[in-house]
């Protein structure tokens, strides 16, 4: 997919919270198609807060958010559903639909008033049940699947959604860490061959320094955004957590207990 | 999402149960009819007895049609509602929805009688009836959702709703403790519950409203199946949150409300039909369960009608009676095996 703006997604002066509560401020970035960035922090800082003002659920205090170039608040419902799609904490409220039901509820900003499924939707379907390896899982109920998969399952209807811009809110919490890999290879091969942009928010800093191409840093004051690598030289991992407890090793970027 | 064919089957044992259990509903009643006679009747000919061609034209038909609007469209208020609150136990009855209309029932029958002078049911009567007991489920149903956004506790919400069913109740009884003994008799016979002794104008009233509450569901198939993902990824799909959760809360309102103005508090259908129909078809998909629980709905109610006749007896007992008996086990059995009350 070809855009004729170079940023899918851009965030400038953004300050999030409730109301008169300010959770946090100055958060600048922006990110093109095709690339995978984590959003890190200490709990508390404010990621699902601002993934959630990302995905329009709670209105921003002040700063602008732009999707493929245009205001986030100005945008309908029905359009803004085929730019961005989510993937929540929250699990499905009915955990009665198969897995092939839950991943078509995805190609609803598609379909009729009906909601009947054209050639397009059934492939893209079959497309995201391919790339999560649900395939033999597609008529399993959703209360029948382990965390990993159903987490897998919710992923992939946010694929079939066929969205610019993919938003997860912890997509790897409850899981051992061959699923959570599992996952975010996932993530960074769909952001990479499909050319999305997917943001997600996580507490495993070392495997999104490995797997990821940019970066947000939640720190409560500058948030600074880029290359991990980059991060990294900048010693900005040095001020994720106060150094009481553990420090970060850059040579191996992973974090070191304080004994 | 897709096999509404596989379903086809299903569909067409249910519309011949449907038939089946119209036509063993018209043949019964007080009045013994050979079922020979009563075909005869049904082809526009000729029977043994005039007095059975009245009977059936006359009374038992209308009451069958009623059977089939209140079994249904209770039931599909009932589905309605669980989808809206994304909660298995959810119905008009358990909500106090039913016991909202029934304070707009009591209000209107033992409190504004004074007012308006009805004591004879014309149009107009009814249609101040059904009013009367839309506006008072809809009232319960609004606050009851206020509630449900702020506790997301399913046992909460139906604590809930049994609080406001108390509340509505009490009310009723201070009414009813300064009402006449004929106001009373009236609310007392209504609240028992029953589909039989509608005037045909009443029936065409009560199916406009059904007719509407079923066009709103209809329009609302996406919503309501985004709503299944929970409200903020039906909002992340498209979905008007507040105009679909509007036009929801009209159509079950519509509903439970106009069924219970005509025909009383009719309990437990409402939560127990979509539970049932879920057994047969196994889908969480609205396109095929709002049909599906109209038809299940609709015979319950044809054969608990039929019932509470006591055939060849001429005493009838309540309707409402009838489905608390057969609805309340179910809605046990369901509890006890909990797996299948997974939503």
């Amino acid at each position: 997919m070809d855009y004729q703006f170079s940023h899918t997604i851009s965030i400038g002066g953004l300050s999030i919270g409730y109301g008169k509560t300010k959770i946090a401020q100055n958060i600048n970035f922006s990110l093109e198609s095709g690339s995978l960035c984590a959003i890190v922090g200490i709990n508390g800082i404010g990621k699902s807060t601002l993934l959630r003002t990302i995905g329009g659920f709670q209105p921003k205090l002040s700063g602008f958010i732009q999707v493929l170039g245009h205001d986030l608040e100005s945008q309908q419902p029905e359009q803004l559903a085929k730019e961005l799609s989510v993937v929540l904490t929250e699990p499905p409220a009915s955990k009665n639909l198969t897995v092939q039901e839950l991943i078509a509820l995805g190609r609803q900003p598609y379909t009729n008033w009906m909601g009947k499924l054209t050639e397009t939707d059934k492939n893209q379907i079959s497309e995201s049940l391919n790339a999560f390896l649900l395939t033999d899982l597609r008529d399993r109920k959703c209360h029948e699947l382990s965390d990993g998969q159903l987490q897998r399952v919710l992923i992939a209807r946010a694929m079939a959604q066929d969205t610019p811009v993919i938003l997860l809110d912890e997509p790897t919490t409850h899981l051992d860490l061959y699923h959570k890999v599992q996952i975010l290879k996932m993530l960074r091969e769909l952001a990479h061959e499909r050319k999305k942009t997917i943001i997600f928010t996580t507490h495993e800093i070392e495997l999104a320094i490995q797997l990821c191409d940019r970066m947000l840093l939640l720190d409560g004051s500058e948030n600074p955004f880029g290359d991990p690598c980059k991060l990294i030289e900048e010693k900005h991992f040095e001020h994720l957590f106060p150094a009481d407890m553990v420090q970060f090793d850059p040579k191996t970027g992973s974090f070191r207990v304080n004994k | 999402m897709q096999k509404v064919g596989t379903y086809r089957l299903s569909f067409g044992l249910m519309a011949l149960a449907l038939v089946l259990s119209c036509l063993l509903n018209i043949s019964s009643g007080s009045v013994n009819i050979p079922f020979a006679d009563m075909w005869s009747i049904l082809f526009g000919g000729t029977s043994e007895m005039d007095s059975w061609q009245y009977i059936i034209w006359e009374y038992r038909i209308p009451k069958a049609l009623t059977a089939i609007l209140v079994g249904g469209g209770l039931s599909l208020s009932g589905l309605l509602m669980q989808t809206l609150f994304r909660n298995p136990l959810a119905g008009p009855f358990v909500l106090g929805i039913s016991s909202g209309a029934s304070l707009g029932a009591a209000l209107l029958l033992m409190g504004a009688s004074l007012l308006t002078g009805m004591g004879t049911f014309s149009v107009l009567g009814n249609i101040s009836m059904a009013l009367a007991a839309s506006i008072g489920s809809f009232l319960v149903l609004s606050v009851v959702m206020l509630v449900a956004q702020r506790v997301k506790d399913t046992m909460a919400l139906l604590i809930i709703g049994l609080m406001f069913g108390s509340i509505t109740s009490a009310i009723v009884s201070v009414l009813a403790y300064f009402s006449n003994a004929e106001q009373l008799q009236r609310f007392i016979f209504w609240s028992f519950g029953s589909v039989g002794n509608l005037h045909p104008n009443q029936i065409w009233l009560l199916g406009l409203i059904v007719l509407v509450g079923v066009v709103l569901s209809m329009i609302s198939l996406k919503p309501l199946n985004a709503y299944l993902l929970g409200e903020h990824y039906a909002q992340s799909l498209g979905v008007s949150l507040k105009k679909s959760r509007l036009i929801i809360i009209v159509a079950t309102g519509l509903l439970a409300g106009g069924i219970t103005a005509f025909a009383g508090p009719i309990a437990f259908v409402g939560l127990a039909v979509p539970h049932l129909t879920r057994q047969i078809f196994d889908t969480m998909e609205h396109k095929i369960l709002i049909p599906a629980v109209f038809l299940y709905g609709a015979i319950l109610m044809l054969l608990c009608d039929m019932i509470a006749q006591l055939p060849n007896s001429a005493n009838i007992l309540p309707i409402n009676a009838i489905t608390a008996l057969v609805g309340a086990p179910v809605v046990i059995w369901l509890l006890v095996r909990k797996r299948k009350m997974i939503f």
